[in-house]
């Protein structure tokens, strides 16, 4: 599903990423873990395509395609979805006008008729179920005046609506209490399939007692410097970070 | 609130501390301006002949001029004639050494927190002390001479390096820029010239200390910074003034090229005698001061403390001409009793890639006015420029003024300018919390003054910064009514 | 023609013209208007025809319109149509009592009256100056002051008509009053425009202002509107602006409230070649709100200049303004947005915005925010931004899927709805939301249909 080769990003000149790899099969949830400032976000933003990193090395092929070939929109609509960690605001723009937008413009790449208003709420009734989403939200602007919890939820809610191949979640734990955590956890594992991967980019692990990954990867200084299975995220939780941090810095 | 009115008018009385007066034999020139007063001063300075041309080029556009009036100032009229454009301190002008500095002045210096004598100074700053707007003593120069560079007062600068200055003088703050910038030009006695050459990071801190010290004089010095590619400078700038019940003007002019890559910092704190509390006396501080970011990564930064003076008319500005050039400009102004404060910045983009930013904080008491005036301009060319700034007035009391006139015009679509201002009052809610965890209201709103200057004192040097954060509290403790 | 004219020729230009028409706009006025215009004139003589050396016009020159010929109507002229037959307003749904001025004039046809309630006066001023002159007298010239601006002193100079809109005491207008301005002259014309509104105490009235040009002469407008809150009564005034590239026009509003009182403001700048608006609040009544808000979407070489200033009077009042461009091609804006507290008009909440989006390298925006206050226990604050679209929310809507033209369009009305949903007509709000979506893909976008058929 996703091939990454020797992936490096600088920005501003500076390097964030050095010579990432990474293999992903479809079906299977992988683990992206490591301290604050080793590069996981950026990787998350990379896949998305975000703009003002720079490439300096490396490929990424999404489904057979070049990915860095892709725009942002692009990349969404083959199916690849980032949940956000800073969700941003944008006041003016209705929460419905967006989704449904997002929504017909999914479908119009897929070949499929845009989605009536009558449908379309319908549809929306069917996913805010999943994440318990207040119907107030929707009214709003887009994340404008959200909690942080809120916030993830709706991320978690356009992810049910876009019904994404691959689900990159970035930091979607942090800021969440306990119920919080359960019901993103709950929605992301509804929408798990033999056909669907998932990217988990988290700090703790705690998050991954509820989406249980098949990988674990710990990023530091730009690289994977371990991969193993779930139960390297306990080992980490146990011990920290620091023991990968003196593992590397010998 | 009682309370507080009791502490405010308290700390109101106090008395300005420098505002002693030194009795030393004065040499003054007859009170008046005219092209002979000029060739006078140039005469007595034995300046180059091009000072000539300059000096009267700059008077006779200044008669053409007329004083500003867009600034949120009340300025009783000024009588140019009445004033005497030349006082120096009478014996022996040029000091060779310490012993022959009248012991009076040295007493002076020493009385304002500057000793002249190097073992006794703050380790790390040379000091050029000018009174009465010639320069009687620098410290260290031999020391930075080592490092090639050239810190001396001006008049020294036109002897020894006449083609430097003439190079530079007039490049940010040409002779007509405006009236008190023309008449600055006309008229000026000394002041501080300053060259960091290339490559060279100046190791201690620069300082200019301005004392005005005769009556019936205007203070005119100038100051001259050329930053050499790749150099960097952290330039102080202190002044004081004895209290008299008329007012005195003056009207300096600082300018600042930094070639490329080079770094200038220039701090203020000025401390002019603002007059009593009833609004007599107190200098009229109507000074231009201006960067030139000549070259690309350039970096021109000013920090002002200004507390004193009775009017303050004062815009130290930026131009950023270089590539990636960098302008910097953060100002705490306090303003009490009847004094007048119109100050601000100007960050004008003219280089791609530049960014600016502007944070003044100004704080008002009594019956005083204040006011930040700034002008961001981002010309076409200006692609991808940044400017950001924050602009809060404090007003400490029902009595006084806060205004904010910011100008911002942009002329490009990748730049992006944001501006934010705010008026706001210590809050009781405040002042009741420190109340209660026992901290007295004298002591709760000097703190909270204190905290909310706090980002432009920080960016004060460590040994400017305490002072300044003193000023503060003595120009102001309690004066919340 | 492109010689230079200077300044004082211009202003003694019109000089001249006022002594050969002062004769000509005596006869047939009012005394209550014949009475100011000596010493108005003089007023404008004193300051003359503003240039950018004048700081309340620095961003916005009139020379050049003031430099062309112009043919002064200073007399009612006899017109062989109907206005209302040439121009019809095609917002749907939008039920209004409606009333139509062409060049200024105040037209008979008009018949609003029958379906407003008792006591309600909306008709020509020069014929209410003479029906009811002490109502009139009390509160014409009460605001704008000919010494403070030379446009309004020359308005006052040349007014003849204008609208007048009386509300008596707790009157309630629910359907909203639509003033359509009409510029339509057989040669290039100079018109000026002088309306008065008056709200009783308890009152309450929503105006729409439409202005339109109908052919391509060029005209110059100099309008005045004083309008007067008593305590308790409640205007929304809404401005549509839509006028040709040719046009140049100064409007100048005077608003004055009292205690309780409210008041909206809504200015959308659609099209027109030069366009100065002028708009002053006095607070002058505690527990009071003023809330103006403005948006103009201005590209070729148009200029629109919004120059606001609320005073605070009065103690425990509350203002908000909330202006926006977005400026293409090689159009021009300003804003000069000014808060003024006086001493103790304490417990105020004073609040000003002005967001721009420049969309290309030529477009200038200039901006001016400012704040005096004189009364310590305030919150007041300020912010301005020039910039474009913030790329995080671009990012956003892309990595949803949605195409970067149409995320941008997106975002662009979302930056305008900010002040359209502060238009409380709703038909009207959906027509103005309509033109601006149009706008923003590039379509031509008029709001009228126009019987001229002008390519304008």
């Amino acid at each position: 599903m996703l091939s990454i080769k020797n992936l490096c990003v600088s920005i501003e000149g500076k390097e964030i990423l050095n010579g990432i790899n990474l293999e992903i099969n479809p079906g299977e949830v992988h683990a992206i873990m490591g301290p604050n400032g080793s590069g996981k976000s950026t990787l998350a933003n990379v896949l998305a395509g975000k703009e003002e990193y720079e490439i300096t090395d490396g490929e990424i092929y999404y489904l057979g395609e070049n990915l860095l070939e892709l725009s942002p929109e692009d990349r969404a609509r083959k199916g690849i979805f980032l949940s956000f960690q800073y969700p941003v605001e944008i006041p003016g723009v209705p929460m419905i006008n967006f989704l449904k937008t997002a929504v017909n413009e999914h479908r119009k790449f897929k070949g499929e008729k845009p989605l009536t208003a009558g449908e379309f709420l319908k549809l929306m009734r069917e996913k805010k179920q999943l994440v318990e989403m207040d119907t107030e939200l929707t009214n709003r602007s887009v994340n404008e005046g959200f909690s942080g919890g809120e916030k993830k939820k709706n991320e978690i809610f356009q992810m049910a609506l876009l019904q994404p191949r691959l689900a990159i979640l970035d930091e979607t734990d942090s800021g969440l209490d306990i119920d919080a955590l359960k019901t993103v956890a709950h929605g992301v594992n509804a929408l798990r399939s033999p056909e669907n991967s998932t990217i988990v980019v988290t700090h703790y692990q705690r998050l991954l007692d509820y989406i249980v990954p098949d990988h674990v990867h710990v990023l530091y200084k730009g690289r994977i410097v371990k991969s193993a299975g779930k139960e390297l995220a306990f080992e980490l939780e146990e011990k920290g970070y620091d023991w990968i941090k003196k593992e590397n810095e010998d | 609130m009682e309370d507080q009115d009791r502490i405010l008018h308290e700390v109101t009385q106090r008395e300005y501390k420098y505002g002693f007066y030194t009795d030393i034999e004065t040499e003054i020139i007859e009170k008046g301006l005219n092209e002979e007063v000029i060739r006078t001063i140039w005469e007595k300075k034995n300046e180059p002949d091009f000072m000539l041309e300059f000096r009267l080029n700059a008077y006779r556009k200044w008669l053409k001029m007329e004083m500003p009036d867009w600034a949120y100032l009340k300025i009783p009229p000024i009588d140019y004639q009445a004033i005497s454009y030349y006082a120096a301190p009478k014996k022996n002008p040029k000091y060779e050494s310490l012993d022959q500095v009248d012991p009076e002045l040295l007493e002076t210096f020493n009385k304002l927190g500057i000793p002249l004598e190097e073992q006794k100074h703050l380790a790390g700053v040379a000091v050029d002390a000018v009174i009465d707007s010639v320069s009687v003593k620098t410290t260290f120069k031999e020391t930075l001479a080592e490092k090639g560079i050239i810190f001396c007062s001006f008049s020294e600068a036109l002897q020894e390096h006449p083609d430097l200055v003439r190079k530079y003088i007039g490049m940010a703050v040409p002779v007509a820029d405006n009236y008190f910038a023309a008449l600055n030009s006309a008229v000026f006695s000394d002041g501080s010239f300053c060259y960091i050459p290339k490559g060279v990071r100046c190791p201690m801190e620069l300082s200019t200390y301005f004392r005005i010290n005769a009556a019936n004089t205007g203070q005119f010095e100038r100051t001259l910074i050329v930053a050499d590619e790749d150099s960097y400078v952290s330039y102080l700038e202190g002044c004081t003034a004895p209290m008299r019940d008329e007012n005195q003007l003056h009207a300096a002019v600082v300018e600042i090229i930094a070639l490329d890559r080079a770094e200038v910092k220039y701090s203020t704190v000025q401390n002019w005698y603002p007059g009593d509390k009833d609004g007599k006396g107190g200098i009229y501080n109507f000074v231009t001061k201006r960067g030139v970011c000549r070259g690309e990564s350039s970096k021109i930064s000013w920090t002002q403390v200004e507390t004193g003076s009775a009017i303050t008319w004062k815009y130290p500005s930026c131009i950023l001409l270089g590539n990636n050039s960098v302008g910097e400009f953060y100002s705490v102004a306090l303003t009490n009793h009847h004094q007048q404060a119109d100050t601000g910045t100007k960050m004008i983009h003219l280089g791609k890639n530049t960014r600016s930013t502007i944070v003044s904080k100004g704080i008002s008491a009594g019956v005083s006015d204040n006011s930040y005036r700034g002008l961001v301009k981002v010309m076409p060319g200006a692609v991808n420029s940044r400017n950001f700034s924050q602009c809060d007035s404090l007003l400490l009391g029902d009595k006084c003024g806060a205004h904010t006139f910011p100008y911002i015009e942009v002329g490009n679509k990748s730049s992006v300018v944001e501006h934010e201002a705010t008026t706001s009052k210590i809050g009781e809610d405040q002042i009741f919390y420190c109340n209660q965890r026992g901290i007295s209201t004298e002591d709760a709103i000097a703190m909270i003054v204190n905290g909310y200057a706090r980002e432009v004192l920080n960016k004060l040097p460590m040994e400017f910064a305490v002072e300044a954060q003193k000023l503060l509290e003595i120009s102001l403790e309690g004066s919340v009514g | 023609m492109s010689v230079l004219i200077d300044n004082t020729d211009l202003t003694l230009r019109l000089a001249g013209h006022f002594r050969e028409a002062e004769a000509l706009l005596a006869s047939g006025s009012p005394e209550l208007m014949n009475l100011p215009r000596k010493k108005a004139f003089q007023d404008f003589i004193a300051q003359g025809i503003p240039t950018r050396k004048s700081e309340n016009y620095k961003y916005t020159n009139l020379q050049p319109a003031f430099a062309r010929e112009y043919h002064f109507l200073h007399q009612r002229p006899k017109i062989d149509f109907k206005p209302g037959e040439i121009f019809r307003c095609d917002v749907p749904q939008l039920d209004t009592h409606l009333v139509i001025l062409l060049n200024g004039w105040y037209y008979e046809e008009n018949s609003p009256l029958a379906g407003l309630p008792d006591g309600v006066f909306l008709g020509s001023l020069e014929e209410a100056a003479r029906k009811y002159p002490e109502l009139v007298a009390q509160h014409y010239g009460s605001l704008a002051e000919t010494v403070a601006d030379p446009l309004v002193a020359l308005n006052t100079a040349l007014a003849r008509d204008g609208y007048f809109l009386y509300v008596p005491k707790n009157v309630r207008i629910d359907k909203p009053i639509q003033v359509i301005n009409l510029l339509l002259a057989d040669s290039d014309a100079y018109v000026t425009q002088r309306n008065l509104v008056v709200a009783e105490p308890g009152a309450e009235v929503k105006l729409i202002l439409c202005d339109h040009t109908l052919n391509l002469n060029n005209y110059l407008n100099n309008s005045v509107t004083e309008i007067l809150i008593d305590e308790n009564a409640s205007v929304d005034y809404y401005t549509i602006q839509n006028q040709h590239n040719q046009s140049a026009s100064v409007n100048s509003v005077y608003i004055r409230q009292m205690e309780n009182s409210h008041v909206t403001t809504n200015t959308i700048s659609l099209h027109g070649g030069l366009i100065r608006n002028n708009l002053k609040v006095i607070i002058d009544g505690e527990n009071s709100e003023a809330n103006v808000y403005g948006m103009t979407f201005l590209d070729r070489k148009q200029h629109v200049d919004n120059f606001t200033q609320i005073v605070h009077a009065k103690p425990h009042c509350q203002s908000n303004q909330l202006y926006k461009n977005v400026l293409d091609e090689e159009s021009s804006g300003a804003f000069t947005g000014q808060i003024y507290v006086m001493r103790d008009a304490q417990k105020i909440n004073a609040y000003q915005r002005n967001n721009n989006l420049l969309l290309t390298d030529k477009a200038l925006m200039q901006t001016k925010p400012q704040l005096i206050i004189e009364a310590d226990d305030v919150k007041c604050s300020h912010g301005a931004t020039i910039g474009q679209i913030d790329e995080e929310a671009l990012f956003y809507l892309r990595a949803r899927g949605i195409e970067e033209k149409q995320a941008r369009l997106m975002l662009m009305n979302a930056f305008a709805y900010e002040v359209i949903r502060q238009v409380k007509v709703e038909p009207l709000r959906d027509r103005i939301n309509e033109l601006i979506e149009k706008r923003l893909r590039g379509e031509i976008s008029r709001c009228h249909e126009c019987a001229y058929h002008c390519n304008c």
